[in-house]
């Protein structure tokens, strides 16, 4: 068996381990949706949205999988190794500790995708939200808001001193990007400018929403996510301390 | 022919000099000691051993290879050990030595390895429920897993109890009887005396000796102490004219004798001449801490 498999089933073991980011990452937006979606009235179309509660909302309980691993578990865990030594004990060994952040990297994106795979599942099959109407549209909006959420999520893990301020940061901007992508109060109710804003806080909720259930995603919004990718990673790889 | 030799090694971190020409070399097989206090420079010298740290200056060589230049097969034949570096809470015993073995190309078998060294009945814990002899234990399990030609073991025994230290030792000889030649780091005077085959004593940086336990300690001016009561009264002359002592007082009705060699045997055949009984006798024998002491000016606790 080559050392990344061994790695990456080792880490994926862990990962399994941890119930609270399984089920707060994997389960609970479908949970929430599943919530929703049980009240007959957010299943009619609501004139002001020009869609059903449910439909406008789903792609807003997306983006919490994406930043709950990619802002909170991926830099907490990340700091954790290097603050434990775990990172120094594997360069002790043939592995890089680089392959060990890849295979982390690698863990958190899978599961992301599984869990909004799920997600939009059970909103088309379970509560008549439409399938998304630009498939690749939606499928680029998702990996490049995913990009960059998880570029920030390294940035964090590069500066953070300790595991602890690590998830400290990361909860302040899990909270501020759930904000900016309508999740704790939906869009309409949100002033205009806010909703400018999120539109580009990664993951660019907008792109997601336009190309699931609206009429496509910016392009701009998608350059700028791309962008972010490449800045915020760059300068996790110049800052990053192994131990 | 030398299994590691390192050669005026000088290592400096932003203000201070931690390794300043430190220079010795293992032989293949032994178990070498680097002893010092603790900020002493050991831990930074087999860093640089290791590759884990690049010097400043000077060279190493292990098994013929550079640590640094020559990283990958380094890391393949050597097994280090290193302070302060744990797992992930949630691994258990045997998937870390099973994951551990899959990083080299001719593993030593995980089972066997557990078994030897007594986490049999642990295999499924998770590595934050071991106590701290057992994450010591898998901690050299670890080191071993690859099968190194060397070990580098650094500050095994800190923090455990009498028991499992006692225990570590034993387990130390039993990888240098396999064959693996074992760099040992401690700061344990009693550790690497029982252990070591030779010793490097590091004092801020600098190599202050290099010799086998008995050598290091044999080299102290007056080795030996005797007390005793001595039944009647005698002269001190009677003492100190022999060649063996060295100085003789007298503390209340207790008499201390200090010198070297045979001293035992030359103090009571003396006394016995002169019909005089040692009562409560005791012989001193100097260790590796008082050769520390000597040889640095200062206790190897500090």
């Amino acid at each position: 068996m080559s050392t990344l498999s061994a790695l990456s089933k080792a880490e994926t073991r862990l990962f399994l381990r941890d119930p609270v980011t399984v089920v707060v990452a994997v389960l609970l937006p479908t949970l929430i949706l599943a919530g929703l979606g049980a009240v007959p009235a957010l299943r009619e179309p609501f004139p002001e949205i020009g869609m059903t509660f449910v439909a406008y909302f789903a792609p807003s309980l997306l983006v919490i999988s994406i930043v709950q691993l990619g802002l909170q578990t991926l830099p907490t865990a990340l700091a954790t190794y290097r603050e434990r030594g775990v990172l120094r004990r594997y360069s002790a060994t043939p592995v890089s500790p680089l392959a060990v952040l890849v295979v982390q990297l690698l863990v958190n994106l899978v599961t992301t995708l599984l869990a909004v795979a799920l997600l939009v599942l059970v909103a088309v099959v379970g509560f008549g939200v439409p399938a998304p109407r630009h498939p690749l549209d939606f499928g680029l909006a998702v990996l490049l808001g995913t990009s960059a959420v998880f570029a920030l999520g390294l940035l964090i893990a590069a500066v953070a001193p300790r595991a602890r301020t690590a998830g400290g940061i990361g909860a302040l901007a899990f909270m501020l990007t759930l904000f900016f992508a309508g999740t704790y109060l939906p869009n309409f109710l949100l002033p205009e400018a806010i909703v400018r804003i999120g539109a580009f806080v990664p993951p660019g909720v907008a792109a997601i929403k336009d190309s699931w259930v609206g009429a496509g995603a910016d392009p701009l919004v998608l350059v700028v996510m791309a962008v972010t990718t490449v800045a915020a990673s760059a300068l996790a790889a110049r800052l990053f301390r192994w131990e | 022919m030398p299994v590691i030799e390192v050669d005026s090694l000088h290592k400096r971190y932003r203000d201070h000099v931690a390794v300043q020409d430190v220079s010795f070399s293992v032989e293949e097989g032994e178990i070498f000691g680097v002893c010092g206090r603790n900020g002493a420079g050991k831990t930074t010298t087999v860093e640089c051993i290791g590759g884990l740290r690049a010097g400043d200056g000077g060279s190493i060589s292990v098994l013929g290879l550079d640590p640094v230049r020559d990283r990958a097969a380094l890391r393949r034949a050597v097994g280090i050990q290193l302070q302060a570096s744990e797992l992930p809470d949630r691994m258990r015993v045997q998937e870390a030595v099973e994951l551990f073995a899959s990083f080299y190309p001719d593993p030593a078998d995980p089972d066997e390895l557990i078994e030897r060294w007594g986490l049999g009945a642990k295999r499924r814990a998770a590595f934050s429920k071991l106590s701290g002899g057992q994450k010591q234990r898998l901690s050299i399990v670890l080191a071993l897993v690859g099968n190194p030609r060397v070990a580098i073991l650094d500050e095994l025994t800190t923090g455990l109890d009498p028991q499992a230290r006692r225990d570590t030792w034993a387990a130390i000889e039993q990888i240098r009887d396999s064959g693996v030649t074992v760099v040992l780091v401690t700061h344990f005077m009693e550790e690497a005396e029982r252990l070591c085959d030779r010793i490097a004593l590091i004092d801020t940086g600098r190599v202050v000796a290099i010799d086998t336990p008995t050598g290091l300690v044999a080299s102290l001016p007056d080795g030996q102490r005797l007390r005793f009561r001595p039944s009647a009264e005698f002269a001190d002359t009677l003492l100190t004219d022999l060649p063996e002592v060295r100085d003789v007082r007298r503390k209340g009705p207790t008499v201390e004798v200090t010198g070297r060699g045979d001293l035992l045997q030359a103090v009571t055949s003396a006394l016995a001449d002169h019909r005089v009984m040692a009562v409560d006798l005791r012989l001193d024998q100097p260790t590796l801490d008082d050769a520390f002491v000597a040889l640095t000016g200062r206790p190897s606790g500090e």
